[in-house]
């Protein structure tokens, strides 16, 4: 890792400082990339093993292992730590260590901010996961927190809510700061229409949050307030409104899927050129289409709720304005094919894990475009059908995309190459255990299995354990990522600093392994 | 034949025989409604399928051909404004001809006028309640109790031998064929959402909200489905069972009930009390006679949190075996019940259940679940809050 930086070119360069202390202190973008970067790690799995427990119940018909109640906990903990504590920290740590060195600056716009942003976040998950063994369990209402089911839970609802605001402080400074760089620290000549598209996607992502985390602060604190200070928002009874509640939060959750997708874009399409050895088709174009699905984002949310009786008119404009996306997604896929197209491809790990992002994301923006048509979603909705559309477009979508830039930027951190054989290992067999897992709830869901429970009839019961086998092996698959990921960093092959044959960008310009400091000097190239 | 085509065929036959099959594709059901929806729903599929079979066909003829190992040279282009302009305007053709059959659908699916019939749903923690605002008729529908009994962690009991497991329930919502059925959809306690596939109606009964929906159910039947939106612990055991009969059939079943509605006028009651609901509530009852009532009672009303030996969940839902309040005074005992707890899952059954059901359920609170308080609430202890 970066304890290994050697970069001496520089009289008054200096290294990190010496002991444990140096990751608590740390205002350097690079460590604090790398501590994101394994906290998203260690989150995965727990958050893995939750999602393990589920399947393990679901395995047959019958409840054989957990209370209901528990199941209920499991299945929203799940959510909530994968999306709060793996997805969103992983890329705000690719964000730390890449979006300096691409845009040719010396380090983010806002150091201490920065230390503050992640240190935030292991107190916030230890709030969050210690509700598990208070009295009441954790929350089991469901990630979304409807009220007012989310209000019937024990006290320990308080801690679930404040783990929320740490963790919604924590994306908000780490945004901030992301724009901040993004805007003041690029090389000088650098226009924004140069920068790299990873730099962009995550421009525009910073912007969706610090749009949308005041608006889910606001809805939990109303929770809060409806829960313990006797306040109705959402009580009927005190001439409040349910829907209200759910209005509010797909508000902040429908931006919030593109927070967690955005990136991601970002990452394939600097992969996707680099192997094809071919610059990225339509480079303007993508940009054009990830502000418009920022922008049709906030347009969208009633579509989570086309069963909670709106009115006709509403139902319409959701509908159409969902539909609407699929047209700059449909973009951005084409885009990436024809970047592929009449290339010279190399098929190294990140380049299959890019791949297998192309394949089943678009599997699931198809569903998504089925679930788009209003009276068939009132048919899919809330059942396996649901699931399976947004865990394609999470797992081999978000995950695969984070999974694709660590083997990717990985030489580039360590100077060591990762071991290629059992990269390629991992990618197929978990894309193999992946669709086990997944594909087979596309099917009862459309046969009309519900999603959030714990027991099932008969009917269900083939696929259930198809499923719950392809869970196993998913999850248990992960173990070769920290395999190659614990030997990447003990040693192996030394890295060039170009890393790949056709890469192209600043951060290639740097030796391997990035030096503790870089681009003290700015880069010359774009003035 | 080239690969090409090979493939395509064999995919349009493995998707011909996937549309036939109910275990793993939705229901074509018996409605106009739910046949428009399923229709929708295949051809939205076929033109997915279509756009994934180009897509990827074009992406994996790429990676075979234009590999380095293949010699291949990477060209030089990378932006083109006639293809970008091409392929952001078909797919929005092809969303304008899916819009359109769509919002026809939403529109017929929005008409709740005319109806001949009207049933409000009201969905309870965790039963539905009937309610047919023609004839009075009402009633509770909870899951069938053998179900019931299987379904409990470490049960032993095999659940592989049920038909139906826990699609099943006591009384299952009976509606005409042939008539045009209107639903009325509210809640109790958290949102619930009312699903039956093969109707395609799916709506979220909200607590202080009336949504409408409606059915024309066109072949006689049983039809099955499930609560489609989280609300607590039993989510997955709350059933619904619509019987659909000839209308002939059903009107004798009305009128059937109508009279039986009227005979136990003075009591509402439900299920397990059927029997003794007509029973003056002022006379003084024997301890037996309540407990053997309120064994019912608890099993179907208050068994699914305070657990069928009342131990209760810890930290969720109390004990009632040593509760301070099921084994102290009777007034807190009887609010509780009468009126519930505000902030919790405890709901107020004032309304649901009649004054000798609920004399009995406290009445066995208190003397059997491992309590031995040794007295009696009486109905008309209950009747004097009223």
């Amino acid at each position: 890792m970066s304890t290994a930086a050697a970069g001496h070119h520089d009289h008054d360069d200096h290294g990190p400082a010496k002991g444990w202390t140096r990751w608590l202190w740390t205002t350097n973008h690079k460590d604090i990339g790398t501590l994101y970067l394994l906290f998203s790690l260690v989150m995965f799995f727990i958050g893995g093993g939750m999602a393990l427990i589920i399947r393990a119940e679901l395995f047959q018909p019958g409840l054989q292992l957990v209370d209901p109640l528990f199941f209920n906990s499991m299945t929203t903990m799940h959510a909530l730590v994968m999306i709060f504590g793996v997805v969103m920290p992983a890329f705000v740590g690719l964000a730390n260590w890449m979006i300096p060195m691409m845009i040719g600056g010396p380090d983010m716009a806002l150091p201490r901010l920065n230390n503050w942003s992640f240190w935030i976040m292991p107190f916030a998950f230890l709030l969050l996961l210690s509700t598990l063994f208070m009295e009441g369990g954790g929350p089991a209402g469901g990630w979304t927190l409807y009220a007012p089911l989310s209000l019937q839970g024990g006290d320990s609802f308080a801690f679930v809510i404040f783990s929320i605001h740490f963790m919604g402080i924590s994306s908000v400074m780490g945004s901030i700061n992301i724009v901040a760089t993004i805007f003041n620290m690029r090389a000088p000549g650098m226009t924004l229409m140069q920068m790299p598209l990873f730099v962009w996607t995550w421009l525009i992502t910073a912007y969706l949050l610090i749009a949308v985390i005041p608006v889910l602060a606001g809805a939990v604190t109303m929770l809060l307030t409806d829960r313990f200070f006797g306040t109705s928002f959402f009580n009927a009874a005190g001439g409040g409104d349910p829907v209200m509640y759910q209005h509010i939060f797909w508000f902040f959750g429908h931006p919030e899927v593109y927070i967690l997708i955005l990136p991601a874009f970002g990452i394939i399409s600097s992969i996707i050129p680099t192997f094809a050895r071919k610059p990225l088709f339509g480079y303007a174009s993508m940009v054009y289409a990830t502000a418009s699905i920022a922008f049709l984002s906030f347009i969208v949310w009633a579509h989570h709720m086309f069963t909670v009786g709106m009115p006709l008119a509403g139902e319409m404009f959701f509908m159409f304005a969902t539909m609407m996306i699929s047209v700059p997604t449909g973009v951005k896929v084409f885009n990436w094919i024809a970047t592929m197209w009449r290339g010279s491809m190399t098929f190294e790990t990140p380049m299959l894990f890019a791949i297998g992002f192309l394949v089943m994301f678009t599997i699931g923006g198809l569903s998504g475009l089925m679930l788009a048509i209003t009276p068939a979603d009132i048919q899919y909705h809330d059942t396996y059908f649901v699931v399976a559309h947004f865990h394609y477009v999470l797992v081999p979508g978000a995950i695969y995309s984070i999974m694709a830039a660590t083997y990717y930027w990985m030489p580039k951190w360590t100077g060591n190459m990762y071991d290629e054989k059992w990269g390629k290992i991992h990618f197929w067999v978990s894309t193999v255990f992946l669709n086990v897992l997944f594909f087979p709830m596309h099917f009862v869901g459309l046969a009309g299995m519900p999603r959030r429970i714990p027991d099932y009839n008969l009917q269900f019961a083939d696929w259930n354990a198809v499923a719950t086998i392809g869970a196993f092996g998913f999850g248990f698959s992960q173990l070769i990522f920290v395999y190659v990921i614990y030997k990447c960093i003990k040693g192996g092959e030394k890295a060039t600093d170009e890393v790949w044959e056709g890469a192209d960008g600043l951060e290639w310009t740097v030796p391997s392994p990035a030096p503790y400091h870089t681009f003290e000097k700015p880069p010359a190239q774009y003035s | 034949m080239s690969l090409t085509s090979r493939l395509s065929l064999l995919a349009v036959l493995s998707l011909g025989s996937f549309a036939a099959r109910a275990d793993i594709n939705m229901p074509v059901g018996v409605t106009p409604i739910s046949r428009d929806v399923y229709g929708l729903h295949m051809l939205i599929f076929y033109i997915c399928c279509v756009i994934g079979v180009a897509v990827f066909g074009v992406m994996f003829y790429s990676m075979f051909k234009h590999r380095k190992s293949k010699g291949a040279v990477a060209a030089d282009f990378h932006e083109s404004t006639l293809v970008e302009i091409v392929w952001t305007a078909v797919p929005l053709f092809i969303l304008i001809a899916m819009a359109i059959p769509a919002a026809k659908t939403l529109i017929a699916m929005e008409d709740t006028s005319d109806a001949e019939v009207t049933v409000k749903i009201t969905g309870y923690q965790w039963k539905w309640h009937y309610e047919y605002l023609d004839s009075g008729i009402e009633f509770y529908s909870n899951l069938n109790a053998e179900h019931n009994a299987a379904r409990q962690v470490g049960s032993g009991i095999d659940v592989s031998q049920f038909d139906n497991y826990l699609k099943d329930v006591d009384n299952p919502l009976v509606l005409p064929v042939g008539k045009k059925v209107r639903f009325l959809h509210t809640s109790a306690d958290v949102i619930h959402s009312w699903w039956v596939p093969d109707l395609a109606v799916k709506k979220d009964a909200i607590p202080g909200f009336i949504n409408e929906n409606w059915a024309l159910i066109e072949e006689p039947g049983t039809y099955r489905g499930k609560c489609t939106e989280l609300c607590g612990r039993d989510h997955g055991f709350m059933p619904v069972v619509v019987k659909a009969l000839p209308a002939e059939e059903y009107d004798a079943w009305v009128a059937e009930n109508t009279q039986a509605e009227e005979a136990m006028i003075a009591d509402s009651g439900d299920g397990a009390s059927a029997a003794v609901a007509a029973v003056d509530d002022d006379r003084e009852w024997a301890m037996d006679e309540l407990v053997a009532i309120g064994e019912g009672v608890y099993a179907q009303q208050c068994a699914s949190c305070h657990q069928a030996d009342g131990a209760g969940i810890e930290g969720a839902f109390p004990a009632i075996t040593g509760s301070a309040i099921a084994t102290g005074d009777h007034a807190a005992h009887i609010d509780i019940v009468y009126s519930g707890k505000a902030g919790s899952a405890m709901a107020a059954f004032a309304d649901r259940l009649s004054n000798s059901d609920m004399a009995a359920v406290l009445t066995y609170q208190r003397n059997a679940l491992g309590n031995a308080v040794g007295d009696t609430i009486q109905p008309s202890a209950i009747k004097a809050l009223r």
